[in-house]
């Protein structure tokens, strides 16, 4: 249980929620299929709510990936999200992102671009390429300092060595159909400025100072669970953490949080609202089935999601989703 | 007991300071929220100059809401500095231009 616990009740997430009519929080459709396949990692951020990191060793078992497929034909699932950890490293990658191109959804895989370095898994790039795969790749900060803070020394410049790989292969170039974005999120305590305005910052900079080139920002609130929220603690933000997000709650963003339309699936195939709720071990709820071999469209298309006060996260300011910002 | 003058949490209070005069409170929020926000001038630029402000009027409240603004929009700690320097520089110029007065002063009283 997170410090929420010794907060008055009236300012808990639900009864934020309960004040602008949106409680309970209620799904509307499976529109996104985010899958967590490995919690290993080839990077340790300091962020990583997931806890990722070299020595896990969680994978989804191929029987499950496959499952994963199988569901994803569904025809209200239009977006198919691979997360991790590092989903390269994931043994059946290959397999997975080809059969889940052939569905001619949109297919996105989200990437920390070093492991893109590694020889071992340098053919992604190609592969990605091919079946048209988008990348979305986390750059915490436009600059170097920053940026390495949280992932660690020397990993700034190694990205920048990845993303000229990637734009070598047509990534992030007008008109070449191949979608290169990157993940902004707080290198510290506070949240996320304006979306446009970082975009057009890490636009600059990476473009005139590096030579790189890119789609789309999304900005993310870090969420207070996991290895942040450990950060949170140990460096005495958490309270002063959990008022800003209090204070920055925006009832236009409560329709719109991405659970509404997500279904995230473990390493193990447990269903989950979301990444966040996964790592809190709070799968579907509400009768729902919550495993991918019991998976149900319509239950789980209006199931009530489970709310806790780390979704304060989602509806700060602009609001928080995998994709950016809620509103604009 | 050793209460403060200043406390943080009194930054919460800010919205309220309408509180007695309404009108003139939301006038003021108008006002400050359009003039705080991009324009001619980006939101970047706005928040470094509300910074060497907020530094020059020795604001805690207003340091304390633009670092945190100048973080999140992705403000270096170094371009946050210089913007602080550019106050200190003001403040010492306009001390020292005011030395004019003095330097009248005494030119016109001394033998
Ligand atoms: S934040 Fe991403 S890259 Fe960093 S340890 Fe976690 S999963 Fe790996
Ligand atoms: S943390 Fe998860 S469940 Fe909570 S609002 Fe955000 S997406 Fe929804």
């Amino acid at each position: 249980m997170t410090e929420s616990a010794k907060l008055d009740n009236k300012d808990t997430f639900a009864e934020q929620l309960r004040q602008c009519g949106s409680y309970p929080l209620k799904a509307i459709a499976v529109n996104t299929l985010q899958m967590n396949i490995t919690r290993k990692c080839n990077l340790a951020c300091k962020h990583c709510h997931v806890q990722a990191g070299p020595h896990r060793t969680e994978m989804m078992s191929l029987e499950t990936v496959s499952q994963c497929v199988k569901v994803a034909q569904h025809p209200s699932i239009t977006t198919i999200d691979i997360t991790g950890g590092s989903p390269e490293m994931h043994p059946d990658i290959d397999w997975l992102v080809s059969q889940m191109a052939q569905s001619g959804k949109r297919v996105l895989v989200r990437s920390n671009l070093v492991i893109l370095l590694e020889p071992e898994y340098s053919h992604l790039i190609d592969k990605f390429a091919k079946n048209k795969i988008e990348i979305v790749g986390s750059l915490p900060d436009y600059r170097a300092q920053r940026s390495d803070r949280q992932r660690g020394n020397g990993i700034y410049d190694k990205i920048m060595e990845a993303m000229r790989l990637l734009n070598k292969a047509g990534y992030g170039r007008p008109d070449s159909g191949l979608l290169l974005d990157l993940m902004h999120n707080p290198a510290g305590a506070y949240l996320p400025g304006s979306q446009s305005a970082l975009e057009a910052e890490y636009k600059r900079v990476l473009s005139q100072e590096h030579n790189v080139f890119f789609n789309t920002l999304f900005c993310l609130a870090n969420c207070p669970i996991g290895r942040y929220l450990e950060y949170l603690k140990n460096s005495g933000n958490l309270d002063d953490y959990m008022q800003t997000l209090r204070k920055a709650f925006n009832p236009q963003t409560a329709q719109k949080v991405m659970c509404r339309t997500t279904v995230s699936v473990g390493w193990d195939g447990k269903l989950y609202d979301c990444d966040f709720n996964q790592v809190e071990n709070l799968s579907v709820n509400s009768g729902s089935p919550d495993h991918i071999f019991t998976f149900n469209y319509n239950l789980l298309a209006r199931r009530n999601i489970e709310i806790r006060d780390h979704c304060f996260a989602c509806t700060a300011g602009s609001g928080s989703s995998c994709c950016g910002s809620l509103t604009v | 007991m050793n209460q403060p003058y200043y406390e943080q949490k009194d930054l919460d209070d800010f919205p309220n300071i309408t509180e007695f005069a309404p009108e003139l409170g939301e006038k003021f929020f108008d006002y400050y929220n359009t003039a705080t926000s991009a324009g001619k001038l980006s939101e970047r630029e706005k928040s470094l100059i509300a910074l060497a402000v907020a530094t020059v009027r020795h604001c805690p409240y207003c340091i304390d809401a633009f670092t945190n603004k100048c973080l999140s929009l992705g403000i270096d700690n170094d371009e946050m500095m210089e913007a602080v320097h550019v106050g200190a520089a003001m403040v010492a110029g306009d001390t020292l231009a005011h030395a004019t007065q003095m330097r009248k002063i005494i030119k016109k009283k001394e033998m």
